[in-house]
């Protein structure tokens, strides 16, 4: 096993422990432990920086379900190393900002669990080469957000933005496992690696367009990309740290991982290109548009963070044309646009980190985020402010910090990729640009919002819970160090691209000459670059709608709230919730008859059905065993005991009428030779009959019901039917061989398994599974009754939903 | 509702021991011959189920501080976990594996990992089955 997997493996394991952990020790903040784990892995990841950068990569499997090629398999390239280094760079200081953040009378053991259970699923999006596997730490994502958003649940609105972000995330998820089938069916091979060693072969597959149109819908709706961006905004109930590790470092970039990984197989299609692109560009200028008139600073991010995960995704979409033109010299150019994507990447983490750091701090000591509130803090707040000031500039993109570097590189492929000319982008081209210019714009503005509205103008302690100050210098430390690594890639941001972002660019184009893919990064492009200008311009314009903002605002009203996507999704949700309602209600009566006849029905169409359609019902009965007198006597006994069941005139009569049905089976059990058959039927029917004594206290009196003679017939002419049924299928069962025997496997059971019972052994060896998955579900039934039983609302207690 | 069974609780208490060696003997019996995981559990629990029938339920539960639902899903534990254990091996998930030892006083005997996993199935059932029964009883 290697130490890959491990890794994956590692965090699942703390969050197992960090429980029992927190039980035990109550002196020390649980959040060092987690901080621990996750700083481990992080150094362990990091360790791999220079053997990546000499373009190794690094493989192990682990089977897993290997009869359907289905294989933990880890796979660690450049890609993956960016993403695993954000993953627990970025988890390390979030953590370490936790510990500060979150009071110990919060549910800490819940919430650094949840945290470091993100942290393994996460890895495991990344590092997985098995798609399946991919899917299910995909997922497995989607529950940790929804349940780190959920943290506070008692909130009204918590539990609604967690629902909300699981609902489209797994939607998402579900259409994406769809396209990993499809991909599957077209190539063979659930591994990445192999798909993507194949690219270009099943293009011409019917069900190609299909696979790549699923794969975006996950992608989009992890990554929050127009219009599945609603969730991101009330994602932001969650607590702060969350917010800034899974909703603007990590999570929301597995969308544009998936982009980036599955763009050697689909990238150079011109409906990739345009969706990838357009997509991301909408989302970029539409998330920008709509942060800026917010007033909550942590929604404005939240769209801030809409809006640059769009400019990323655009970014990738642009690079992917480069696969168009193959293998030549012209393609180089375009790739630098995914350079520029993942060095954007990496930056995005370190200036958004760094904010909502900031604004939890500002929240935690003002105890408001509200920026009609807020004002004036700079001169009681130096540090923070000076923090917030380098994350903003950054993000608007003004130089010296590392936003302006990737934010001129998406200047410059925007400005290549129209001269491109293929895709249709004689006529389009030139849009990109402008559309990209604009967002920046919006995005220099709220960059501004949140820097001045906070930090200066009058200070109103009165509109403020608590009197601004400093926050404890530990809760300080980690935004200091993203600001910090937002300067520090500002001015070496080759370091950054040369054992960073270049491997990664292998890993996105392996079919490109790996020299040819790093490019140097440097801040001055010269006067005639256009680059240039349009930052003079975004600064210029962008400084001019910040002072005239409150002129232009009536811009907003322009969209009625009712058309918005976020009224069309609490409309449709609202409306299906209804509709089953009524559908339901026609249905569930109430009455146990009822369902019993909606199960029979549904048995003797479906099964009853089958027989005839399939035409097995002709059975042979010669080649059977002749039947004894000693079997027919038991057979009368039971005919009798079954008939009697209906004319008992109590229930305990009819308890032990039932009884004798059940223990004539376990007798025939014992006749046929099957004592383990026979055991299993006498112990079971003794206990659900002291199951049935049991119930038999809390039952109505029994008592004749008054049914009407027509639905008497049905009924009458539903339990000869079913009879039929069951007593054709127990005799046709033997008529046909469908499949080819297994008996071989049971014969040997002594050599295979080491046992003789071969009852035995099929349940604990050969079809362990089964078992294994039969206890789970006693266990859950049991669960169910318990909490069905005892843990009904009385009526005293209060209302969990207090918010 | 006080009950006041001398035959019975004088049977009982004999009984019960006989049906609980009777569930060890099936449990460790399931290997070559009838009895097993399930079967060795439904019989113990059965056990159970006869003296919480014969003395009170708040009797027997002093007499056995066991909570049941704990041994459920302890059960359950150990069952999957067997199945992870044999990835540890760098076995497919949940291969079973057995091998014959000469154990001192036993002589020649065969240990096989499907016990552990058997031990989780008689442990959820007795777990589950008493969960049942003592909750719908005790509802009123």
């Amino acid at each position: 096993m290697s130490t890959l997997n491990i890794a994956i493996i590692f965090p699942f394991i703390a969050a197992i422990v960090i429980p029992f952990l927190y039980n035990k020790i109550r002196k020390l903040h649980i959040g060092w432990f987690a901080m621990l784990v996750s700083f481990v892995l992080f150094i362990y990841f990091a360790r791999y920086v220079p053997r990546i950068a000499n373009g190794e990569t690094f493989a192990n499997t682990i089977n897993w379900i290997p009869s359907y090629g289905i294989n933990f398999t880890a796979y660690l390239d450049g890609l993956s190393l960016i993403l695993a280094l954000l993953i627990t760079g970025v988890g390390t200081l979030v953590i370490l900002y936790s510990i500060f953040y979150l009071s110990s009378k919060e549910s800490l053991g819940r919430f650094y669990t949840y945290l470091l259970f993100f942290m393994g699923a996460m890895l495991g999006v990344v590092l997985s080469d098995n798609i399946m596997v991919l899917y299910v730490f995909w997922e497995l994502t989607s529950i940790s957000s929804f349940l780190l958003i959920a943290f506070w649940y008692q909130r009204k609105r918590s539990r609604d933005g967690a629902k909300k972000s699981l609902l489209i995330t797994v939607s998402g998820g579900f259409g994406m496992l769809i396209g990993f089938i499809m991909l599957y069916i077209m190539t063979g091979t659930w591994s990445i690696r192999e798909i993507i060693s194949m690219a270009g072969s099943f293009t011409d597959h019917a069900l190609f367009i299909p696979a790549m149109l699923l794969l975006l819908l996950g992608a989009f709706t992890k990554s929050a990309q127009f219009p599945f961006h609603i969730w991101l905004p009330d994602a932001m109930e969650a607590p702060t740290p969350v917010s800034a590790y899974l909703h603007s470092a990590t999570m929301v970039k597995a969308g544009i991982y998936l982009v980036a990984r599955f763009t050697p197989i689909f990238g150079g299609e011109s409906i990739w290109f345009w969706l990838v692109t357009g997509v991301g560009l909408l989302t970029l200028f539409w998330g920008s548009f709509s942060a800026v008139r917010q007033t909550d600073l942590k929604a404005m991010l939240a769209y801030s963070t809409v809006s640059q995960l769009g400019m990323i995704m655009s970014m990738f979409g642009i690079g992917s044309a480069a696969l168009h033109f193959g293998n030549s010299t012209v393609s180089v150019v375009y790739t630098q646009a995914t350079f520029a994507a993942l060095f954007h990447l990496v930056n995005h983490s370190t200036f958004k980190g760094a904010l909502f750091m900031v604004v939890g701090i500002v929240d935690h000591e003002v105890g408001t985020r509200d920026l009609r509130r807020l004002g004036g803090l700079v001169t009681l707040m130096p540090i923070t402010f000076t923090i917030a000031m380098i994350g903003s500039f950054s993000m608007a993109g003004l130089p010296p910090f590392n936003g302006f570097l990737s934010k001129e590189m998406f200047f410059t492929a925007v400005l290549t990729i129209g001269e491109a000319g293929i895709f249709s982008l004689d006529t389009w081209g030139t849009l990109l640009p402008v559309i990209a210019w604009v967002a920046s714009i919006f995005t220099f503005v709220y960059s501004m919002i949140i820097v001045f509205q906070t930090f200066f103008g009058p200070y109103k302690e009165e509109r403020l819970e608590h009197p601004a100050h400093e926050p404890p210098v530990g809760m300080l430390i980690a935004p200091g160090i993203l600001a910090l690594l937002v300067i520090g890639i500002f001015f070496f941001p080759n370091v950054l691209g040369d054992y960073i972002l270049t491997p990664a660019m292998m890993g996105i184009f392996p079919s490109l000459p790996a020299a040819d893919l790093s490019v140097p990064i440097s801040a001055w492009h010269g006067f005639r670059s256009m680059e240039l200008w349009m930052t003079i311009g975004v600064i210029i314009f962008g400084f001019a709608l910040y002072k005239t903002r409150k002129k232009w605002a009536f811009v907003y009203k322009l969209f009625p709230e009712k058309w918005s996507f976020n009224s069309f999704y609490s409309y449709s949700l609202e409306k299906l919730e209804e509709h089953s309602t009524t559908i339901t209600n026609s249905y569930m009566t109430g009455y146990l008859r009822d369902y019993m006849v909606y199960i029979y029905l549904f048995f003797i169409v479906a099964i009853g059905g089958t027989i005839i359609y399939t035409g097995v019902y002709a059975f042979d009965i010669s080649g059977n065993s002749s039947v004894s007198e000693f079997e027919w006597i038991l057979v009368l006994v039971m005919i009798i005991a079954g008939i009697s069941v209906l004319f008992a005139k109590s229930r305990l009569t009819a308890i032990l009428l039932n009884s004798i049905l059940g223990y004539g089976v376990a007798t025939f059990f014992v006749i046929f030779r099957a004592p383990d058959l026979a055991l299993t039927q006498i112990i079971v029917e003794t206990v659900t009959t002291v199951l049935f004594l049991v119930a038999y206290y809390f039952l109505p009196e029994w008592k004749k019901e008054d049914v009407p003679r027509k639905s008497r017939n049905v009924n009458l002419i539903i339990s000869i039917s079913v009879g039929i049924v069951f007593t054709v299928i127990a005799l046709t069962v033997q008529s046909g061989k469908l499949f080819e025997s297994i008996s071989g496997y049971f014969e040997n059971s002594y050599e295979l398994a080491g046992g003789k019972n071969i009852v035995n052994s099929i349940l604990g060896d050969f079809r362990a599974f089964d078992t294994m998955l039969e206890v789970v579900v006693l266990l859950i039934a049991g669960i169910g009754v318990y909490s069905i039983i005892k843990l009904k609302a009385k009526k005293e207690d209060e209302s969990v939903e207090d918010q | 509702m006080k009950i006041n069974n001398v035959i019975l609780q004088t049977v009982a208490k004999i009984v019960a021991f006989i049906i609980l060696t009777l569930a060890v003997y099936l449990f460790l019996s399931g290997h070559n011959s009838p009895g097993g995981g399930f079967i060795g559990g439904l019989v113990l629990a059965s056990a159970l189920v006869l003296l919480f029938v014969v003395y009170d339920i708040e009797k027997v539960k002093n007499a056995i501080p066991v909570d049941f639902k704990k041994l459920a899903a302890f059960g359950a534990f150990l069952s999957v976990g067997t199945g992870f254990g044999s990835l540890l091996f760098g076995a497919p998930f949940l291969s079973q594996s057995f091998a014959y030892f000469d154990l001192p006083f036993f002589g020649k005997t065969e240990l096989t990992t499907v016990t552990i996993f058997e031990a989780g199935v008689a442990l959820v059932v007795v777990g589950v089955v008493v969960t049942i029964i003592l909750s719908i009883s005790e509802d009123v």
